[in-house]
C-alpha cells in the first residue's frame, strides 16, 4: 500500500462517489418508506383497535429480529419465486424500508405515548375530531420529540445500504470492490477510503439533524431523556 | 334553558362514579359545584360534553340532545368551552395559535379572522402582549388565562370549569378568579367546580353539592351557606373552612 | 406456485446455527472485554493519560460511523495485500469484534456515568483508590444497569453477524446459500432460516430477562433507552 496506490484511488474517487450516490439514493427511498409506514404503524399501535395494535406489534417484532442481510435476500428471491421479477435496488429499498419502518414506528410510538394526555383531552373539548388532533396537536409534538431517536435510526441505516452488495446493487462496496480485482493492491486504500466516506457522512448528518433539533426546539417540549 | 342534565350514571369497572345526577342551566347563570375529591365532579363535567362517555342518562344544550348517538360531538363541543385544572395548553403552540388552533380547524376562520379575534380574547384576559410566548414562558396563572380565552374564542354558550386555580401557587389564584369574575359579569353562562369558597359566595346563582356520584343538596349561596340542610353539607362546609380558611 | 421443505436441510442449517452462535458469542465477550476498557479511559483517563481518551474516542467513532460490512472486506480482503492473511472466520470474528466493542463500549460509558457521583466520593471517603473505588463500586453497579443495552446489542450481533457469509464462512446464512443453490430452492430455504433467527432473537430476549431479573438490586434503576 504505497503512495502510487494512494494516488491510483484518488483518481478513481469519481467512480467511488457515483456507487456512493447509489447508496443515498437508497438511504432516501427506505427513510421515506419506512417514515410514511412507521407513522402509519404508530399511530396503529397506539390510537387503533386492538386486533391491529396486535398486528403492528407482530409486524415491528418480526422486521427488528431477522437479518438485514436475510431480508433483502427474501425480497430478492421472494418475487421471483410468484414469478414477478424486481430489480435489485427496489428489493433493496423494500427491504431495508420495511425494516425501517418497524424501528421507526417504535421511535414515533414512544414520542406519541410521551405526550401527555391531557394533550387529546383539550384538543378533544375544543371539538378537533380525533383525526385533526393527532394531526395538528399529538403528532406536531412527538415528531420534534422524536428528532433524537431518529437520529439513531439515520446513522444506522446509511450503513445498511452498504448490505444492497450482497443482491447486486452496483452500489459504493461493489465499485471498491471493482477496484481491488482490476489492482490487487488498491483493494485496501479503496476500502479505507469508502469507510472515511460513511463517517463523513455520518457526522454529517448526525450534525444536520442536531441543528434541526436545535431550530424546532420549543421551550418545554424536550425529549425526556 | 340552555343546559338540562337528566339522571346520568357512570361506573368504573365496579366503583359507581356518577349515580344518577340531574340539574339545569339558564342562560346567563353561573353555578357552582362543591364537594370532595373522588366525588365524581370531574366526570360530572366530562360527561357533559361526552369527553367521557356517560353509561346512562341525557344531557340537552337547547333542546338538542347531546348525548344521541346522531349528534356530531365535535360540533357540540365547539358550543362548550372546557378549562382544565391543569390548563393543557398545546405545549407546541405559541399562546396566540393556542387560541387560533380551534378557529381555523373546528370554525374554519381565515388565519386572518383567527388572528383578530384571538388577538381580541387574549386582551381580553390581560395577556396581549403574550401571544409569542409558549406555554413553557408563562406562569400557572397566565396560562390558565390563555386557556380561558381559548375556550372563550370559540364563542361558546357554556364554559364548564374543572377545578381553574387549584394547581396554582395562592399568589396566582387572584388573577384567575378576576377574569371569571368578570366573564360571569358579563352574562356567560357558566358550571365552576371549585374550592374557592369566596367566589362561590359572590358569583354563584346556586350552588350544588356533590357527594359520592349523587347531588346532597343545592341552592342560593346564602341559604345553602348559612342553613344547610343535610348533615353532610354541613360537615363538608366545616372541614372545607378548617382547610381553606374562613372568610376573606 | 408449490414451496418445497426438505428435512435433509436441517442438519447442515444446525451446524451453521452453531456457527453463529459462536461467532456471537465470542464477539460478544471479546468485545465486552475491550469495551469496558475503553469506556474506562474515556471516562477516568486525565492528565498524562489523556492522549489515551483521544485514541479511543477516535477508535469508537471511526466504528460506529462506518459500515460493519467494510470493516470485514477490508480486514479479509485489503489485510493480505499487506502480507497479512487470514481465515474467513478469523476475519470475521476480528471484525466484529473490533465493531462490537465500539458500540458496548459506549453502553458501558453511558452506565458508568449514570451511577451517581455519591457513591465514588462515599468510596474515597472510606480510603479506597480511586481503581479499587472503580473496580468495587461503581462497576458492579454499572454492569448490572448495562444489562439492557447490553441485551439489544446482542440481538444485533447475532443478527449483523450474518454478513459474513459474504466472505465465505459457512454460519447458519452461509449453509442456507450453499443448499439454496444446490437444490435452487433459494425462497424457502431462506424462510427456514428467517424461522431460525426468530427463535434464536426469542429464546435470547427471555434468557436475558431472567438474567436482567437475578442481577436486580432494590433501588439501582435501569436508565431508560433511547
Ligand atoms: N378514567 C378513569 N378510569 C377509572 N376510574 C376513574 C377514571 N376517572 C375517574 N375515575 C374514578 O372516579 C372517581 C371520581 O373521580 P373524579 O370525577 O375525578 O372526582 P372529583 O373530580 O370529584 O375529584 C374516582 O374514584 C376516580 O378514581
Ligand atoms: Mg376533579
Amino acid at each position: 500500500m504505497s503512495l502510487e496506490h494512494w494516488l491510483k484511488v484518488w483518481a478513481s474517487l469519481p467512480v467511488l462517489l457515483q456507487g456512493l450516490s447509489v447508496n443515498l439514493a437508497l438511504l432516501g427511498g427506505l427513510l421515506s418508506l419506512g417514515f410514511f409506514l412507521g407513522l402509519v404503524f404508530a399511530v396503529l399501535e397506539v390510537y387503533g383497535p386492538k386486533p391491529l395494535r396486535l398486528c403492528a406489534a407482530l409486524y415491528s417484532w418480526v422486521f427488528r429480529s431477522i437479518p438485514e442481510i436475510l431480508l433483502l435476500l427474501l425480497m430478492w428471491f421472494g418475487p421471483a419465486q410468484f414469478g414477478v421479477r424486481i430489480a435489485p435496488f427496489t428489493a433493496a429499498v423494500l427491504a431495508l424500508g420495511l425494516r425501517s419502518s418497524a424501528y421507526q414506528a417504535q421511535i414515533f410510538r414512544g414520542a406519541l405515548q410521551a405526550v401527555p394526555a391531557g394533550q387529546m383531552l383539550a384538543a378533544r373539548a375544543l371539538g378537533l375530531s380525533k383525526f385533526q388532533a393527532v394531526r395538528h396537536v399529538l403528532l406536531p409534538q412527538a415528531l420534534r420529540l422524536s428528532l433524537a431517536g431518529w437520529g439513531n435510526e439515520f446513522a444506522v441505516v446509511l450503513k445498511d445500504t452498504t448490505l444492497a452488495y450482497a443482491v447486486g446493487v452496483v452500489e459504493v462496496m461493489r465499485q471498491a470492490r471493482y477496484l481491488g480485482s482490476r489492482e490487487m493492491p488498491l483493494t485496501l486504500p479503496a476500502y479505507i477510503t469508502v469507510a472515511l466516506l460513511f463517517l463523513v457522512l455520518t457526522y454529517a448528518g448526525l450534525f444536520a439533524l442536531g441543528a434541526l433539533e436545535k431550530r424546532l426546539r420549543i421551550p418545554g417540549l424536550e425529549a425526556r431523556r | 334553558m340552555l343546559l338540562r342534565v337528566e339522571d346520568l350514571h357512570k361506573r368504573y369497572g365496579k366503583e359507581e362514579v356518577l349515580r344518577g345526577v340531574s340539574f339545569s342551566l339558564e342562560k346567563g347563570e353561573t353555578k357552582v359545584i362543591i364537594g370532595p375529591s373522588g366525588t365524581g365532579k370531574s366526570t360530572l363535567l366530562r360527561c357533559i360534553n361526552r369527553l367521557t362517555e356517560p353509561d346512562r342518562g341525557r344531557v340537552f344544550l337547547e333542546d338538542v340532545e347531546i348525548t344521541s348517538p346522531r349528534v356530531n360531538i365535535n360540533k357540540i363541543r365547539a358550543q362548550i368551552g372546557f378549562v382544565f385544572q391543569d390548563f393543557n395548553l398545546f405545549t407546541h403552540l405559541t399562546a396566540l395559535d393556542n387560541v387560533r388552533l380551534g378557529l381555523m380547524r373546528v370554525k374554519g376562520l381565515s388565519k386572518k379572522e383567527a388572528t383578530e379575534r384571538a388577538m381580541r380574547e387574549l386582551a381580553r384576559v390581560g395577556l396581549a402582549d403574550k401571544a409569542k410566548a409558549y406555554p413553557a414562558e408563562l406562569s400557572g396563572g397566565q396560562q390558565q388565562r390563555v386557556s380561558i380565552a381559548r375556550a372563550l374564542a370559540m364563542d361558546p354558550k357554556l364554559i364548564l370549569f374543572d377545578e381553574p386555580t387549584s394547581a396554582l401557587d395562592p399568589e396566582l389564584i387572584g388573577e384567575v378568579l378576576s377574569v371569571m369574575v368578570e366573564l360571569a359579569q358579563s352574562g356567560m353562562t357558566m358550571l365552576v367546580v371549585t374550592h374557592e369558597m369566596g367566589f362561590a359566595r359572590s358569583v354563584a346563582d346556586e350552588i350544588i353539592f356533590m357527594e359520592k356520584g349523587v347531588i346532597v343538596e343545592q341552592g342560593p349561596p346564602e341559604q345553602l351557606f348559612k342553613s344547610p340542610k343535610h348533615p353532610r353539607t354541613v360537615e363538608f362546609l366545616r372541614r372545607i373552612t378548617e382547610l381553606y380558611g374562613g372568610e376573606k | 406456485m408449490n414451496l418445497v421443505f426438505r428435512w435433509a436441510w436441517l442438519p447442515r442449517l444446525a451446524q451453521g446455527l452453531a456457527l453463529t452462535l459462536e461467532l456471537t458469542g465470542l464477539s460478544m465477550a471479546l468485545g465486552a472485554a475491550f469495551g469496558i476498557v475503553l469506556a474506562l479511559v474515556r471516562v477516568y483517563a486525565k492528565g498524562p493519560l489523556m492522549p489515551l481518551y483521544g485514541l479511543a474516542s477516535a477508535y469508537v467513532h471511526f466504528f460506529r460511523g462506518t459500515p460493519l460490512l467494510v470493516q470485514l472486506m477490508a480486514l479479509y480482503y485489503g489485510l493480505p495485500t499487506l502480507g497479512v492473511a487470514m481465515s474467513p472466520f478469523t476475519a470475521s470474528l476480528l471484525a466484529l469484534t473490533l465493531n462490537t466493542a465500539a458500540y458496548q463500549a459506549e453502553y458501558f460509558r453511558g452506565a458508568i456515568q449514570s451511577v451517581k457521583s455519591g457513591q465514588m466520593l462515599a468510596a474515597r471517603a472510606l480510603g479506597l483508590t480511586r481503581l479499587q473505588a472503580i473496580r468495587y463500586v461503581v462497576l458492579p453497579q454499572a454492569l448490572r444497569l448495562v444489562i439492557p443495552p447490553w441485551s439489544n446489542e446482542l440481538v444485533y450481533m447475532m443478527k449483523g453477524s450474518a454478513v459474513v457469509y459474504l466472505v465465505g464462512v459457512l454460519e447458519l446464512m452461509g449453509q442456507a446459500k450453499n443448499i439454496a443453490a444446490r437444490e435452487f430452492r433459494n425462497f424457502e430455504v431462506y424462510i427456514v432460516v428467517a424461522l431460525f433467527y426468530l427463535a434464536l432473537v426469542f429464546l435470547f430476549t427471555v434468557i436475558l430477562r431472567f438474567v436482567e431479573n437475578r442481577t436486580r438490586i432494590p433501588g439501582l434503576g435501569v436508565p431508560g433507552r433511547p
